[in-house]
């Protein structure tokens, strides 16, 4: 619990200035309760639920007090967070923690029910709270102030929004990003930069998993030697007493790899934030190239219509069209239907351009919003990072130093024996 | 005395003089003092305080049961191989066993023939004893010598504590016969073996122990026929398992306590075995896992750019750890290995050493039951049994003695060896210490310049 604060407590005290929050306040997920229920299906379910608890903070003393305390389950979490994408697209959206445990290293459970996990995953959804809390535009979204405040229907509330209609489709982005000819060149190398990260974090945690189990075995077979120097010592005079508390120390040094890996799976926890943060870059740089697709599109659609209302109204055709084939063959039109066809091309045209201004204008907004996210998203990124490391290391002094203290120990034992 | 001279090889840096008998080439007047010695430093002769060697050659023991092989007329005093030419500088001044000899094995050789392949190994001796003929020798045998000399031992010396020679094969893993590693592992204790006989107090004043350290391969080769036949020894076994057979009933109290600390040292030495192979195999496998963990932080400051310095100094820091690791790894198959496994062969010795102990003692037994029943022969039989009844004593006396001896060095051996593997593991912990701290320095650093550069 201590080191969970430790890490998250800089943004505990964030500031949120906006329509819900009239006041500091801090959050926190401060329990984890298993609960049974039924399902869609109407079948039974565990799972488990999270307590959030709002306080609000008077400016003058400092002194908290509790607003509001409502329970939710990780998939309303997940709800929450699939309205802010669609409300939100041009922000890099904080992450939720994983839904299932990956990268495990053999002594960890993946089970969901692992007390573990549980708390591990306790502290991730604080994290994801107080990044929504702490951000300038999220904090101040009515979705998210119901979440906090209101317990009942809050689903039915979030579905009201129609956000899963408004949702673009996992097609469309996919065509866009294939057939956008010109993006920003920005949005491009963000995309790469995201994939990147995304596989270079995904390995590192899946060689860190390995060498934790490796580093496992080594200090636990250390153990073994516990028991037999005890039961050696029993046939010994005058080694007995040294191999005796040489073997204690053997135990002791088995036992702290428990407590040094838990540590580390912290800073693996801080790693698997920006693993998934990698693809919330990515979610932004789609909704660019959907956008800037569709401007494409209009204008292409646009620029073919007004070369259509040329042809006609010079009559010359320089471009294939269906019309002039089935006036070949039927006979040309009249020049009263040609005279409404323009007209009707003129107005399509006109609207057109209308609208080709509104999207340019909403695709220069979109990359000037998102890219000032994405600036406030690589700053947050460069100082969380760099301060998982540094806790790292410190971990790592920490882990040295158990292990002199206690072959400092075994030593003089084993000196006296 | 016949004509053959023998000549005492002596150490010399060219090409080993081992194979065939070139010993035998030398002629009678080697006493021309042709090889130019003078210059050599014989660093590890140790010579005692006051010198009494005898240069008179009369008092030169034969160091072979075949005289005709020595000649004792050959060697001269006048020879600069007589340790009085090289009087060594060097005193150890707190030595209390003042050391005579000297023994290394090493140079691990390939022979080939039409019927087999086998390893020899360079087998150097330097003392100061008289009995020896010369300070140096140099010659080369092969496990299979090893094999014979400890057979020799045992035989002499049926309850002392005879050292224990390596493993004729390994159980599980290595195919390969002449494998480097199995072959310098070997080596080594077979350097062990010897100094440890040479330690000791009886032991290292046996005949055997002198052919095997001097003799070259072919005079080993007839030394070795002399012995008991094939058909006497595998009597002795016979009635070793016979008389095991049969069982003690009058084991003194403190030879059963004896078995019975032989029976959980053994059994826990093993374990000991076991866990340390099992922590090295661990280890390795770490290692493993960790050289391919640094480079992972370098890929990954390829792509940041304000991270590009931190990431490549953790990926640094790994790097060093993982040396710390090979160092840790290598310090504890060099000090802790050797010496507990030594141990666990030592267990099994220390099982025949008793069971031996037992037979003689069972011989004993056996003659004095058939003197309550035979009434005849029983002045015969009396007589034996006396006879006996010395022997029991001696074996007896000389196993306690023995056990004193082994027991102080098993204590003294293993707690050096594991508190060498405790300071190898502090200093593991140390170097990985500095390495990390270091890394929190360069980052303070960093911080610091930030925070002056943030600063209006």
């Amino acid at each position: 619990m201590s080191s969970c604060l430790k890490y998250v407590s800089c943004r505990q005290h964030m500031t949120t200035e906006g329509n819900f929050w009239s006041k500091k306040i801090e959050i926190s997920v401060s329990e984890a309760e298993k609960r049974t229920g039924r399902n869609a299906m109407n079948m039974q379910e565990t799972y488990t639920a999270y307590l959030i608890e709002t306080r609000s903070v008077e400016p003058s003393d400092g002194q908290s007090v509790l607003t509001d305390s409502l329970w939710r389950r990780y998939s309303e979490f997940e709800l929450l967070r699939n309205y802010l994408l669609v409300f939100y697209p041009h922000i890099v959206v904080p992450p939720l923690p994983e839904k299932r445990a990956e990268f495990v290293w053999h002594k960890l459970s993946a089970d969901n029910m692992d007390p573990d996990f549980v708390e591990r995953r306790r502290i991730g959804l604080e994290n994801f709270l107080l990044r929504v809390a702490s951000h300038s535009v999220l904090s101040e979204d009515k979705i998210f102030y119901l979440f906090l405040t209101q317990e009942n229907n809050w689903k039915e509330t979030v579905n009201e929004t129609g956000f899963q209609l408004k949702a673009d489709s996992r097609l469309k982005a996919l065509n866009a990003t294939f057939r956008v000819k010109n993006p920003d060149k920005r949005f491009t190398e963000l995309k790469h930069y995201g994939d990147e990260l995304q596989s270079v974090i995904s390995h590192l945690l899946r060689v860190r998993a390995r060498v934790a189990d490796r580093l496992y075995g080594v200090y636990k077979v250390h153990g073994n030697y516990g028991r037999v120097f005890s039961e050696w010592s029993a046939i010994e005079k005058e080694m007995g007493d040294g191999l005796q508390s040489a073997g204690h120390h053997m135990d002791v040094y088995a036992a702290s790899i428990d407590d040094i890996l838990e540590e580390e799976e912290h800073y693996a926890d801080q790693l698997k934030e920006y693993l998934f943060y990698a693809e919330a870059l990515r979610a932004v740089c789609r909704k660019h190239e959907l956008m800037q697709y569709d401007l494409e599109m209009a204008a292409q659609d646009l620029a073919s219509k007004k070369q259509q209302c040329e042809e006609l109204a010079t009559g010359t055709v320089r471009t294939f069209s269906l019309k002039g084939m089935t006036s070949k063959l039927f006979g040309q039109e009249t020049p009263e239907q040609r005279e409404a066809r323009i007209k009707v091309l003129e107005e399509q045209i006109s609207e057109g351009e209308e609208q080709l201004k509104c999207k340019n204008l909403e695709g220069r907004e979109f990359v000037k919003a998102a890219w000032a996210d994405i600036e406030r998203f690589k700053e947050q990124k460069n100082h969380d990072l760099k301060e998982a490391l540094i806790s790292y290391a410190v971990m790592q002094i920490s882990m040295c130093k158990k292990g002199i203290q206690v072959w400092t120990n075994a030593k003089e034992c084993f000196s006296k024996m | 005395m016949d004509g053959e001279s023998w000549v005492p090889q002596p150490f010399s840096p060219g090409p080993p003089g081992g194979a065939g008998g070139g010993g035998g080439s030398g002629g009678a007047g080697s006493g021309s003092g042709e090889s130019p010695r003078d210059g050599r430093s014989a660093a590890v002769l140790m010579q005692p305080e006051v010198l009494d060697l005898d240069e008179d050659e009369d008092d030169l023991e034969v160091f072979s049961k075949d005289a005709s092989l020595m000649d004792m007329n050959s060697f001269s005093p006048m020879m600069p191989t007589s340790p009085l030419s090289m009087i060594n500088q060097y005193k150890f001044e707190d030595e209390p066993d003042l050391k005579d000899l000297f023994i290394t094995v090493d140079d691990p050789e390939s022979h080939i023939t039409t019927i087999e392949t086998f390893i020899t190994y360079r087998v150097t001796t330097k003392t100061s004893r008289g009995e020896f003929d010369s300070s140096e020798f140099e010659v080369r045998r092969r496990y299979q010598d090893f094999l014979w000399l400890k057979g020799k031992l045992e035989e002499a010396h049926p309850t002392l504590i005879i050292p224990p020679l390596p493993e004729k094969f390994i159980m599980k893993g290595m195919v390969e016969r002449f494998n480097d590693d199995f072959i310098e592992t070997r080596r080594k204790a077979l350097h062990k073996f010897l100094n440890r006989i040479a330690d000791h107090p009886t032991l290292t004043f046996n005949e055997d122990f002198k052919v095997f350290l001097t003799a070259q391969a072919w005079e080993l080769s007839s030394h070795k026929k002399q012995g008991p036949g094939l058909l006497s020894r595998m009597g002795q076994t016979v009635r070793a398992v016979a008389s095991s057979v049969r069982g003690v009933k009058n084991r003194p109290d403190e030879f059963t306590e004896m078995n019975d600390y032989v029976g959980t040292f053994s059994h826990e030495i093993n374990l000991i075995d076991k866990i340390s192979h099992r922590i090295y195999k661990e280890e390795k496998e770490y290692l493993d896992e960790m050289r391919e963990y640094g480079p992972t932080y370098t890929w990954w400051s390829a792509s940041e750019e304000d991270l590009v310095d931190s990431l490549k100094v953790v990926a640094s820091c790994i790097d060093k750890c993982c040396k710390a690791t090979e160092r840790r790894i290598f310090d504890l198959s060099e000090t802790l290995l050797p010496v507990v496994h030594e141990y666990v062969l030592y267990s099994e010795i220390l099982m025949g050493v008793m069971k031996r102990r037992d037979q003689i003692q069972a011989e004993l037994d056996s003659k004095v039951e058939a003197l309550n029943y035979k009434k005849v022969e029983k002045e015969l039989l009396t007589e034996e049994i006396g006879k006996l009844e010395d022997k029991v004593e001696c074996a007896n006396n000389a196993l306690k003695a023995d056990w004193g001896r082994w027991k102080q060095n098993m204590q003294n051996d293993i707690k050096l060896a594991f508190t060498e593997m405790a300071e190898k593991n502090i200093s593991y912990y140390e170097q990985c210490l500095a390495t990390w701290e270091s890394f929190l320095t360069t980052q303070t650093d960093l911080r610091l310049e930030e925070i002056s550069e943030d600063k209006p």
